[in-house]
C-alpha cells in the first residue's frame, strides 16, 4: 500500500462488459470497481484491451454488452462530451494535445464544460463571458503552478518536448476537475527523472483533489508503487484483481505475464 | 498620381469584396480543417434568399401577399442559413467524422454543385437586383474635395469588413466557444475528451460562415446585382487565402486587398503591354509565387511537424 487516504464508496462499477470489433473480441465479461479516491491500475500485455476499456468508460467506445455505473448513474452507450460533463477526463496514449494552441489555451479548453456563456456574450467576449473567462483563467493558472509549468505557458505545444507535453495534456484533465481521471500509461516513453516527476503529480492530485484515478502503465515498479489496486486483462478476459501484493503472487497472472519479466522491469 | 490613388482604391474596394468571400473559407479551414468549395454558393444561396424575403416577385411574396421589410429579412435569411448548416451536419459530416481531408473536400464540391442547383430551383436563375437600402453611387464629399471618384457602397463594405474581422478574431483567440472551434480543428479525440460535442460545434461554425456568406452575398449582390458568377468568386478566394494564410482571420483581409491592388495596378499599368486580362490571371501568379517562398501565407499558422 502506497499511503493512507480516506477510500469511499464505489464512484465507478463496470460490469459485465464486452465489445468486439467485427469478429475480433476486445474485451469479454470484463467487470470491476473502483472505490472513490482510490488510484488504481489496469495492466496486461500488449493487446490485452486495456486502452479499450478505458475508451468505453469515457464513451469513446460502446460496448455491445453490459453496463457502467459512475457516480450512481448507469448506462451503457454514453457520448464522450457527456461523459466529460459527468466529471471524467482523460489523457491518451499518444499524446492529444491542440499543437497549434499555447499551453494556457491548451488547458482553457480543459474549462469547457463548466463554462456556459451563450454564444451572444462569446462572440462579443462582453459582460458575462468576459467575466466567466477572468474566473476559469484564476484556476488554469493555479493547475500551472501545481503542474510546475509557469515557464511554457505561451509557448505552441506542438514544439514542447515530449515530457512536457504529457504534462500539458495532464493539466487540460485537471482543468476540469474531474472526479475520475483516466490515465493512459502516462509515464510512456520518459526518462527516470520524469517518471518520478509524473508519479509525484499523480499522486498529489489524488492526495489533494481526492480525485479518483484509474490509471494504465506498463511499468511494473511504478504501478505495484502507487496503485492501490490493480486488475489484470489479458486477451480481453479479466486475470486477476487485488492489491499489488495479492497480483504480485497470483499464479494466473505469473504464468501469464509477470511470470516472464522481473518484478521491475527495467526503469 | 491622382489616377494611380483611384485606382489603388478600387483595387482596396474589390479586395475587401474578396476578403469576405475569404473570410468564410477561413473560419470553417480553422474550424474543422476543411476547405469548403461551397463558400461562395453559400453566398449566393444567401444573397438569393434574402431577395425573396423583401421582393415582390418571390415565392414568399406569393405565399403570403406580403414582402418582408430589409431587417427582417436579413433575419430570416440568417435562419434559413441556420437551417442549411444544421443539415450539412447531418446529412454530410456526421457520416464523414475521422476521413481524410480530400474526402470532406470532395463533399462540399458535391454540396456547392446540389446548392447551385437548388437556388436555381427554387429562385430562378435571372440576375436581381438587391437593394436593401445601401447608399450608392459616389461619395460627393471626396469628388468635390479631393477631385476622388470613390463608390459609397464600397466604402460601407470595408468598413462591415472591418467590424467583422475584429468581432471574429476576438471570438476566435479569446472565448471558450473559438477555443472549442481550435480544439476540434486540431484534434476530434482530444477535444471530445474534454466534453466538447463536434455536433454543436459543426453547426456553429458552418451558421457562422453562412453569415459571412450572407454579408458578402448582400454587398456583391447591392454592386453586381446577385447572379449565379457569384459562386465564381470562390475561386478568387483561394490565391487570396494563399497569401494571408488558410487560418487567419486578419490573413484573409490582408490577402484580400493585397490581390484586389495588385490586380488592379497590374490591370491598367501592365495591362497594355500584354493585351489586357491581366486581372485574370494575376492573383493565380502571385499565389503561385507565395506557395513557392512561404507556404503557410502571411499570417498563417506554422506548421509543427516532429520527426
Amino acid at each position: 500500500m502506497a499511503h493512507e487516504r480516506n477510500i469511499g464508496d464505489t464512484i465507478l462499477s463496470v460490469d459485465q462488459i464486452s465489445l468486439s470489433f467485427g469478429g475480433v473480441k476486445a474485451l469479454s465479461n470484463i467487470s470491476f470497481a473502483v472505490k472513490e479516491h482510490e488510484v488504481f491500475a489496469i495492466i496486461g500485455p500488449n493487446g490485452a484491451g486495456k486502452s479499450s476499456m478505458l475508451n468505453c468508460i469515457n464513451g469513446f467506445y460502446h460496448p455491445q454488452e453490459g453496463t457502467i455505473t459512475f457516480k450512481g448513474n448507469t448506462r451503457r452507450q454514453v457520448r464522450p462530451s457527456e461523459a466529460a460533463r459527468q466529471g471524467i477526463a482523460r489523457t491518451f496514449q499518444n499524446i492529444a494535445l491542440f499543437n497549434g494552441m499555447s499551453t494556457l489555451d491548451n488547458i482553457m479548453t480543459g474549462r469547457n464544460t463548466k463554462m456556459n456563456k451563450g454564444i451572444f456574450w462569446q462572440a462579443l467576449r462582453f459582460g458575462p463571458a468576459e467575466k466567466e473567462e477572468m474566473e476559469h483563467r484564476a484556476v488554469v493558472e493555479r493547475v500551472i503552478d501545481f503542474l510546475e509549468i509557469e515557464a511554457i505557458r505561451k509557448t505552441a505545444v506542438g514544439t514542447l518536448p515530449y515530457g512536457l507535453q504529457k504534462r500539458v495534456e495532464l493539466g487540460r484533465a485537471l482543468a476540469a476537475e474531474p472526479d475520475l481521471l483516466l490515465l493512459d500509461e502516462p509515464m510512456a516513453g520518459m526518462n527516470l527523472e520524469e517518471k518520478q516527476d509524473m508519479c509525484r503529480f499523480i499522486l498529489d492530485v489524488n492526495d489533494e483533489f481526492g480525485t479518483t484515478i484509474v490509471l494504465i502503465e506498463h511499468d511494473m515498479g511504478v504501478v505495484m508503487d502507487i496503485s492501490d489496486r490493480v486488475v489484470v486483462l489479458d486477451y480481453g478476459k479479466k486475470l486477476a484483481e487485488g492489491t499489488p501484493d495479492e497480483v504480485r503472487t497470483n499464479q494466473d497472472v505469473i504464468d501469464a505475464y509477470l511470470g516472464v519479466s522481473h518484478d521491475d522491469e527495467e526503469a | 498620381m491622382l489616377f494611380l490613388l483611384e485606382t489603388v482604391i478600387s483595387g482596396l474596394m474589390a479586395g475587401v469584396m474578396y476578403a469576405l468571400v475569404a473570410l468564410g473559407f477561413v473560419l470553417i479551414f480553422k474550424a474543422s480543417g476543411i476547405f469548403n468549395f461551397a463558400q461562395g454558393v453559400f453566398a449566393l444561396f444567401a444573397g438569393l434568399a434574402l431577395y425573396d424575403f423583401i421582393a415582390t416577385d418571390g415565392w414568399f411574396y406569393e405565399l403570403f401577399g406580403f414582402a418582408l421589410p430589409v431587417w427582417l429579412g436579413i433575419i430570416a435569411t440568417m435562419g434559413v442559413m441556420i437551417i442549411v448548416a444544421w443539415l450539412v451536419e447531418f446529412l454530410v459530416l456526421r457520416h464523414l467524422v475521422n476521413q481524410e481531408p480530400i474526402i470532406l473536400f470532395m463533399s462540399t464540391i458535391g454540396l456547392a454543385y446540389f446548392l447551385e442547383g437548388l437556388g436555381d430551383i427554387l429562385f430562378g436563375s435571372d440576375v436581381k437586383p438587391l437593394d436593401i437600402g445601401l447608399p450608392q453611387g459616389a461619395s460627393d464629399y471626396l469628388l468635390d474635395n479631393f477631385n476622388l471618384y470613390v463608390e459609397k457602397l464600397e466604402v460601407v463594405a470595408a468598413v462591415v469588413a472591418a467590424v467583422l474581422v475584429v468581432v471574429l478574431a476576438i471570438f476566435f483567440q479569446k472565448t471558450r466557444i473559438g477555443r472549442a472551434l481550435r480544439a476540434v480543428a486540431d484534434d476530434h479525440q482530444a477535444a471530445l475528451s474534454v466534453g466538447i460535442s463536434l455536433r454543436t460545434i459543426w453547426v456553429i461554425v458552418w451558421s457562422v460562415s453562412g453569415f459571412v456568406a450572407l454579408v458578402a452575398g448582400v454587398m456583391w449582390g447591392s454592386k453586381s446585382g446577385i447572379q449565379f458568377s457569384l459562386s465564381l468568386i470562390a475561386l478568387k478566394a483561394l490565391p487570396v487565402l494563399i497569401l494571408g494564410g488558410f487560418t487567419s482571420v486578419p490573413g484573409a483581409i490582408i490577402g484580400g486587398l493585397i490581390i484586389g491592388v495588385g490586380e488592379k495596378v497590374a490591370e491598367v499599368f501592365a495591362g497594355p503591354y500584354v493585351g489586357g486580362a491581366i486581372e485574370n490571371w494575376f492573383a493565380y501568379v502571385l499565389a503561385l509565387g507565395f506557395l513557392l517562398i512561404r507556404p503557410q501565407g502571411l499570417f498563417g499558422e506554422k506548421i509543427i511537424e516532429r520527426v
